[in-house]
């Protein structure tokens, strides 16, 4: 927690350097079929509580039965956190009152979670990766979902959403700006996609953020912090640090205190404001949950769960750098997605894993941003991809040509070997005709000639020239060296 | 322990069961005659006994993961006393 403080990190505020300390509470909607103590269906929208049991909508004598799918879940993502598996853990009742909880509670974990203490492995944009330290993890049903706007003296309640299996996973608060905290809630959804666990979806408030943020001068102890409640895009959670940070700064600075409270993060208005009406619910009365015996299981039901893991990304990343020689830079932009690496393997297969990665990364993944085309939706398959980079490792197309049979293949499909024939697009590489076309542009331009021996930059345009006469499909070492012999540049 | 009466308005609170100032006194004496009753419970020396959380020696019951229920939005909300297009409704709460 006191780690030494990177100066670069600080905040400037009017008089200090101010140092900014976020831990955070995510919640994760547990990829299951049906909800965590119900048969109800997890399916995102449906008609107005048509996914709901009488159990989830807290009807009298209803009894919670909790799905085991939901219990490997948390085991799964345990593990992928290099976590403790706890083999026993309780269920507590978390008492306040609110409209889309029908229960007058939620069955959450307190004080004996499924999942204790673990970390993720954090990577920066530059390069540089550091740890988290992961507090818990603990299973929770999530509540249903109100409506205000529908009319202006009721709220709407839809129970769709309530029992769901959520997992909160609690970091300590070992992040130390607003950078930090996106790349980590970063990191964890890569993981907790390529676990299977949860999809991630932050649109539809599958993976929702609690974020802490306190500030002190470096070397101080801990601040005061303030909670902002369910952040729910990356983007957000780092202007919601930036925000807060800043308006505890000028508080502390006018001598003023930070009081303890929950916020709400504004993005349209760019401030955090106080949910005051949520304080006194803070009084929640945790008990046991008398309905629900402690949920105990064996080891070697972990054990199993453990061998069925997937590659998760640290190792996938690790893997490629040393199998295919990648940079970690490169490697770290496959395994953001296990879709990426899987396609990026299937075309580096068998092939120069440098060149599949250059063009998977570059060409592939540049279009495919460019039209918001997802990779599993990409027209062009690895095959198609693998053929292409095939294509230039033997010489037969140029890079350059290359990019317009990539073009090609997004737009038309087939086979780019069967393309590359069919219109001629086969580099020449017969150094006869090279030449010719070398003697026609030098006898063209016998001033251009005169200046290349003073000034050999001018190789260049020779090279440009000779490419345009040839309609790019000259092979360009041949070019240069053809060049460089006639017009007499070393 | 003993409560007071301030404890007695805030727990009626939480529970939202609205308490007048005549039964706040009542309340909290027998409030406090439970909580002397129970507190005989300390003189008991459990050290060493694991906490009980059920009768018999038994696993939690689990499901699978299967959709066995849903699909009976009319029943869900039979007995809510305003409803519109299957919403339960509900005086206004906003943040």
């Amino acid at each position: 927690m006191n780690a030494p403080v990177d100066p670069k990190k600080l905040i400037k505020g009017g008089l200090h350097d101010w140092e900014v300390v976020i831990g955070m509470e995510i919640h994760a909607q547990v990829t299951s079929k049906a909800k965590l103590f119900s048969g109800a269906a997890t399916a995102f929208g449906g008609e107005p509580n048509d996914h709901v049991s009488l159990v989830d909508a807290a009807m009298p004598g209803m009894l919670p039965v909790i799905n085991q799918e939901c219990v490997a879940q948390a085991v799964r993502t345990g593990l992928g956190l290099k976590a403790q598996i706890n083999l026993r853990s309780v269920f507590d009742r978390k008492n306040y009152f609110y409209p889309d909880l029908p229960q007058g509670y939620q069955i959450s974990q307190y004080k004996d979670p499924i999942v204790g203490e673990g970390e993720v492995l954090v990577d920066m944009p530059d390069g540089t990766s550091f740890t988290v330290g992961i507090e818990r993890l603990h299973l929770e049903q999530d509540a249903g979902k109100s409506l205000h706007d529908q009319d202006p003296t009721r709220s709407f309640v839809d129970l769709n959403r309530s029992g769901v299996a959520l997992m909160e996973i609690v970091s300590r608060p070992d992040l130390r700006s607003s950078e930090e905290a996106k790349a980590y809630v970063t990191k964890l959804r890569t993981i907790l996609r390529y676990l299977g666990t949860c999809d991630g979806d932050m649109e539809k408030g599958n993976l929702r953020a609690d974020v802490n943020v306190s500030v002190r001068r470096p070397g101080d102890p801990l601040g005061t912090r303030c909670e902002i409640k369910n952040v729910n895009s990356i983007r957000f959670i780092g202007q919601a640090v930036e925000t807060e940070a800043r308006r505890q700064i000028a508080i502390l600075e006018d001598g003023g205190k930070i009081d303890q409270e929950t916020r709400l993060f504004d993005p349209g208005k760019g401030e955090t404001r106080s949910m005051r009406s949520k304080e006194e619910a803070h009084d929640y009365r945790y008990f046991p949950d008398p309905d629900l015996l402690p949920l105990e299981f064996e080891q070697s039901f972990v054990d199993e769960l453990a061998k069925g893991l997937p590659e998760l990304p640290d190792a996938k990343k690790a893997r490629f750098v040393k199998d295919y020689g990648l940079s970690t830079y490169d490697a770290g932009v496959l395994v953001a997605e296990r879709a990426s690496a899987d396609y990026y393997e299937a075309v580096a297969k068998g092939r120069d894993g440098k060149a599949a990665a250059n063009w998977v990364i570059n060409e592939l993944f540049g279009r495919l941003n460019k039209e918001s085309v997802g990779i599993e939706q990409t027209p062009v398959s690895a095959d198609q991809l693998g053929a292409i980079v095939d294509l230039i490792g033997e010489g037969v197309i140029s890079g350059k040509i290359a990019k317009d049979l990539f073009e090609i293949v997004w737009t038309e499909g087939g086979d780019p070997r069967a393309i590359v024939d069919s219109r001629g697009m086969k580099q020449v590489t017969d150094t006869g005709a090279i030449e010719a076309a070398v003697d026609e542009i030098i006898a063209k331009n016998p001033d251009k000639v005169a200046q290349a021996k003073e000034k050999p930059t001018l190789l260049g345009w020779f090279v440009g020239q000779t490419m345009k006469a040839t309609g790019g499909k000259a092979n360009p070492a041949a070019v240069n060296a053809l060049l460089k012999a006639k017009l007499g540049i070393d | 322990m003993s409560v007071d009466e301030k404890t007695v308005r805030r727990i009626a609170h939480l529970a939202r069961i609205a308490v007048t100032d005549e039964e706040v006194g009542p309340l909290g004496a027998e409030l406090n005659n439970i909580l002397a009753f129970v507190e005989q419970l300390g003189t008991v020396d459990v050290s060493g006994v694991e906490p009980m959380t059920s009768v018999l020696p038994m696993a939690m019951k689990k499901r699978e993961d299967a959709v066995t229920d849903g699909g009976r939005a009319d029943a869900v909300i039979a007995n809510a006393p305003e409803t519109e297009d299957h919403y339960f409704l509900v005086p206004k709460v906003v943040e």
